[in-house]
């Protein structure tokens, strides 16, 4: 059963259509780069699914069964968890604390309620852990390389046992060093079966992490195919428009 | 110019104890404080005197409440101009409803329901209106002050009815010869030092300060914790206010003028940092001690109090600088 399933969504703001029956299918364990040029339709479509947006038509499926997002919050209860581009993250907090942010586990003593620093130390330990990432729970995300913000940012993710994660440009600003460590991150995710959309610019990232690429251009998507099928040429053309759909 | 993996795997934050303290503003702050306490008893004799310290204590404690209150909104990234206006307003409120005949509590509840409310107008219009929040507090600076005055009729009060004399011992008097000023900090004091560590309010505006927007994403009540933030910074100036009636024992409409300058700066001395996410409840207080004990060292030393504001902003810029080498050298 697909992890997510669009069919024929569009969506129209006011006379622009920035999306237009867009169908895709993902599967639990696999990782799929959506790529297109600036305005195709890439962050449209993943505020849909996010619930940012509601979709002017069409479905989204996951697990089978339909849903509705009216707030982002909802999409999140149904096991959709996104990293946003710049990671959302606070510097001056330690890594735990961004972990949790929003979401602070905490433990009753007498009339209040007082942060339980101590569950949220070990289990943000054992997520970065799982993620095969050095960083600490008690270190302040300002001290740390692009590559272990990202760790941060996906040990957030996986907090609460997600089916989606969404990852919005995630080797955008980092060093090649770095990039190779969240290409690994993402691997790490897709083992534990999670579905993945992975929103990138960069040819060769998706090359080494995707099974499958989709490619939207003005708001349609043209391409919907294995990796292994396809090729940086073709991709680049899909996204250009000298080639027309593949 | 970035970090390796290796060189971030093996990067520590602090060695140990002593490095960890030595990297905090605060602690210097606090060494400065103590050395010029301690110089001040070897060269004057009248500065370890009992009497001395009572005042001392006393004086800085006023600005001490308000520097916690200022140090939440500074550390959520904002900025509180009105306290000293919400201190005349929340002693005008305990005088006029107190020497109209009404007992203590009664008067106390209106002082600090008026400060909430002031403490409310700013926070609605910063967080909910999305107003800077230095135009809003500058705005209030002006509009309670004058109420304040429309209260009064520009008025001294010094009578205040049936519980005159609780009022004044409050304010004025001391219990196992601790002023009850202080007591009111330390209280206060403990009671922020623990919302800031232990409570997800803390956790959440410093996140606010951190990073608004990352807040907002990751679901934190940004509306909410920066309206609570004006509320409480305008709660401590209202407590302020009833205890320095009390002190003063009458109440003028100019009490707390520019009190909202020296209480930022005893934040910003205690290490908060104005473009927001860091900041603490003990600095709030060494920053506060410091201003206060260079101030009575130079009327002790014999020093013209018109050298006062040299010192205590030479302390400000100090204060900072240290913070920027520290940053300078972190981020090589």
């Amino acid at each position: 059963m697909a992890a997510l399933e669009l069919s024929n969504i569009s969506k129209n703001f006011g006379a622009i259509q920035a999306l237009q029956d867009v169908s895709m299918k993902i599967e639990p364990g696999e990782v799929v780069g959506l790529m297109g040029d600036n305005g195709a339709g890439k962050s449209t479509l993943v505020k849909i699914i996010a619930g940012n947006f509601r979709p002017s038509a069409g479905d989204i499926t996951i697990d089978g069964s339909h849903v509705e997002f009216h707030k982002p919050i909802d999409a999140q209860r149904k096991g959709v968890e996104i990293v946003y581009q710049d990671l959302a993250l606070c510097n001056n907090l330690t890594a735990a604390s961004n972990v949790y942010l929003g979401r602070e586990l905490t433990a009753q003593i007498g009339p209040v309620k007082v942060l339980d620093y101590r569950t949220m130390f070990k289990r943000a330990g054992e997520l970065f852990a799982e993620l095969k990432s050095e960083t600490r729970p008690r270190d302040m995300v300002k001290r740390m390389s692009g590559g272990q913000r990202q760790a941060v940012a996906i040990a957030r993710t996986l907090l609460t046992q997600p089916k989606i994660v969404l990852m919005d440009e995630p080797t955008a600003a980092i060093s090649v060093r770095q990039v190779a460590e969240v290409l690994n991150l993402i691997k790490r995710l897709r083992d534990q079966g999670i579905a993945i959309i992975l929103i990138s610019h960069r040819m060769p990232d998706v090359f080494t992490v995707a099974d499958k690429i989709t490619v939207l251009r003005r708001g349609r998507l043209v391409a919907d195919k294995p990796v292994s099928k396809s090729s940086p040429e073709e991709v680049t053309g899909l996204i250009t428009g000298a080639i027309e759909a593949a | 110019m970035s970090v390796t993996l290796e060189q971030a795997i093996d990067s520590r934050q602090h060695q140990n104890l002593l490095s960890w303290l030595t990297s905090r503003q605060v602690f210097w702050v606090f060494v400065a404080a103590v050395l010029a306490c301690v110089a001040l008893s070897l060269v004057t004799d009248t500065f370890a005197t009992e009497r001395n310290i009572f005042n001392v204590t006393r004086n800085f404690a006023f600005v001490g409440i308000i520097a916690l209150g200022m140090t939440a909104v500074i550390a959520s990234g904002g900025i509180d101009l009105s306290v000293g206006s919400t201190v005349v307003m929340s002693a005008m409120v305990t005088g006029v409803v107190m020497a109209a005949g009404m007992p203590f509590w009664v008067a106390a509840l209106a002082a600090i329901g008026a400060s909430l409310a002031i403490g409310a107008v700013n926070g609605l219009l910063i967080a909910y209106a999305g107003m800077p929040a230095f135009v809003v507090t500058l705005g209030m600076l002006s509009v309670a002050r004058s109420l304040a005055m429309v209260l009064s009729d520009n008025k001294m009060i010094w009578e205040f009815g049936p519980d005159h004399d609780l009022l004044l011992w409050l304010g004025g008097g001391a219990t196992f010869g601790i002023p009850h000023p202080l007591i009111a900090m330390v209280v206060l004091a403990l009671a922020t030092g623990f919302a800031f560590r232990w409570t997800r309010w803390g956790q959440h505006l410093f996140a606010v300060g951190g990073n608004e927007e990352a807040a907002t994403l990751t679901g934190v009540p940004v509306k909410r914790i920066k309206l609570s933030v004006y509320m409480f910074s305008a709660f401590t100036a209202g407590v302020t206010g009833i205890l320095m009636v009390g002190w003063l024992g009458g109440v003028t409409t100019n009490l707390g003028q520019a009190m909202e300058l020296t209480v930022i700066a005893a934040a910003v001395i205690g290490g908060a940092n104005l473009a927001g996410g860091i900041g603490s409840a003990f600095g709030a207080v060494v920053g506060a001690l410091l201003i206060e004990v260079i101030r009575n060292s130079l009327i002790l030393l014999g020093i013209s109090t018109f050298w006062q504001g040299t010192f205590v902003g030479c302390f400000i810029v100090i204060a900072v600088t240290f913070d920027r080498i520290r940053n300078f050298r972190s981020s090589e």
